[in-house]
């Protein structure tokens, strides 16, 4: 049976209104709401409804906002550029080197880290790389460090992996377990060299699947607060800790807002151009 | 030969390195918690309950896993129930704006949580909701929905296209084909995705702790304490969070995986 076409009853509408209304109330309404907040003001600690600039002028004339714009920026692409890099040789390990058998476990295994609370992972971490922690303390059975590795960037870094990694890996190796294996023997046949097979034929077929998983890997590391706050030390807040600081301590919702917004259309630019070049050359074959 | 078998060996111990630095973090703190140090490192300490006893005479913590448990059984029945609904309209009917339709229920994920909670908070105060458990369970239905209709929608997939007509030419009405039919089909679907938005849910801190006022939930209070000082109260509540959702994901994980056998055996 194909899909029906539009025939509106109560029998397809109980299905197809449930969503509708739950989202427009609990989704689109704040995300609007948000957006009308940015222009609203705050007089002694209280929000008026208003219609003014003056928390957009505010905010981008402040030279923190940009530091902070740019630094977030940078730090998630770093991420998402190493993430990709060290997921790769495993992920290439998983797709080419293992039985579907052990794939499918290790597969079954790297979702689980996904769904299970970050905030303790990134204690974990904090417990691990502090000063006396237990890297440190190996490193002294060694005579070496001990390395300051909290509230550096090194940090964040560790943090942002713990969330996206096992993600990154699940991503690239589904999509390169997917290539059609004639088309790799068939260019080693050929007297391609492994290398050039990764290069020529491997990369190539799978962009799509990649820059999908460096786009989620950016999204991930971009919005998330714990690792750079409690990893990185926040002494350059990124922005998600100056929404939270503007929020919790400032009582200026409207700026934070206004963060938020900024936040939002520089993401979806990013998988909007993601996602063109992900599709764009598999049509000009 | 020998080249690619020295190869083969450097990428597996890779892969295996990559799992240690993926589990590293889970194992140090269910290790931590049964550790006497007040800051723990290596060499270990004593083996110790302390932390454990010590949570469990904090009425603080049990009301939060009171409220968490209360939030994520509500959102999981809630995001299935939406899911589902969303996945069967989808599987079954054409209809104009479809697509902005599936755009709106699958977008809530790729939104940074900071901003959903923002978001939220700002709104459910507007509308005099912010503050109660129920702020909670609505916001997270909205986050946990598309997980509920992806995983769904792949088991309506593997249906026999034929099956829902042959029962309606037997005489079986929409409702009752829905009720015999459909949803039986589901059951293993519907039970992962219970399961795995409850995970989602019991996990979540970030909108939790901005609209949650005083109905803290288990997250909350570890981003609390966390935020004071370190304290290895956090590893042992940790170890009772990772175990629950662990469960949640692993049940979760057998009825998607049983199902996906089952299909392909077809």
């Amino acid at each position: 049976m194909k899909p029906t076409k539009n025939n509106l009853n109560i029998y397809s509408l109980t299905f197809r209104l449930p969503i509708i209304i739950w989202q427009l109330l609990f989704f689109v309404g704040p995300v609007l709401f948000m957006v009308a907040m940015s222009f609203f003001l705050v007089k002694n600690y209280r929000m008026t409804e208003a219609f003014e600039f003056i928390n957009w002028t505010k905010m981008f004339s402040k030279n923190y906002f940009w530091d902070s714009y740019w630094f977030t920026i940078i730090i998630a692409g770093t991420s998402t550029l190493l993430t990709m890099l060290i997921a790769f040789p495993a992920s290439f390990t998983l797709a080419f080197k293992v039985s579907d058998n052990i794939r499918r476990w290790a597969i079954f295994m790297l979702i689980i880290p996904f769904f299970t609370s970050y905030l303790v992972r990134t204690f974990s971490w904090y417990v691990i790389l502090a000063e006396k922690g237990v890297i440190n303390a190996f490193f002294s059975y060694l005579d070496l460090g001990p390395f300051k590795m909290l509230n550096t960037h090194i940090g964040t870094l560790v943090g942002y992996m713990t969330l996206t990694l096992p993600l990154v890996i699940i991503l690239q190796t589904v999509t390169m377990a997917n290539i059609d294996r004639n088309l790799i023997e068939a260019a080693y046949n050929l007297g391609c060299k492994p290398k050039s097979i990764i290069q020529r034929v491997i990369i190539p077929l799978s962009k799509t699947g990649f820059i999908i998983a460096a786009v989620f890997c950016f999204i991930l590391s971009f919005g998330d607060f714990v690792a750079p706050f409690y990893l990185g030390g926040s002494q350059e807040p990124t922005l998600p800790i100056l929404i939270l600081d503007t929020t919790k301590s400032g009582q200026q919702w409207p700026r934070a807002a206004v963060v938020a917004i900024v936040m939002m259309i520089t993401l979806f630019s990013i998988a909007f151009i993601g996602i063109m070049t992900a599709y764009s050359k598999s049509f000009k074959k | 030969m020998t080249k690619e078998k020295y190869l083969n060996f450097i990428l597996i111990t890779y892969l295996i390195f990559i799992f240690v630095f993926i589990f590293t973090p889970i194992a140090f703190s269910v290790i931590f918690s049964f550790n006497s140090q007040r800051f723990p490192t290596i060499p270990l300490g004593n083996f110790s309950l302390e932390w454990y006893i010590k949570i469990f005479n904090d009425p603080g913590v049990w009301q939060a896993a009171i409220n968490s448990v209360i939030v994520s059984l509500v959102t999981c029945i809630l995001a299935t129930f939406l899911g589902f609904c969303t996945a069967y309209s989808d599987y079954r009917y054409r209809f104009k704006f479809k697509g902005l339709y599936l755009a709106l229920v699958l977008l809530p994920p790729t939104i940074p949580l900071i901003i959903l909670a923002l978001a939220m908070l700002a709104w459910l105060s507007k509308i005099g909701m912010s503050g109660q458990l129920w702020s909670i369970i609505c916001a997270h239905s909205v986050l946990t929905a598309p997980f509920a209709m992806a995983i769904i929608r792949l088991r309506l997939n593997q249906i026999d296209p034929d099956l829902e007509s042959a029962a309606w030419n037997l005489g079986g009405s929409e409702w009752a084909t829905m009720r015999y039919v459909i949803l039986p089909y589901c059951k293993p679907a519907i039970i992962s995705s219970l399961c795995l938005t409850a995970a989602v849910s019991f996990d979540e801190f970030a909108i939790s702790w901005f609209v949650s006022g005083l109905n803290k939930t288990v997250p909350v209070i570890i981003l609390e304490i966390v935020q004071g000082n370190i304290d290895p109260q956090v590893n042992a509540i940790g170890t009772f969070v990772f175990f629950t959702s662990m469960t949640l994901v692993i049940t979760a994980q057998i009825f998607f995986l049983t199902w996906q056998m089952k299909g392909k055996n077809k």
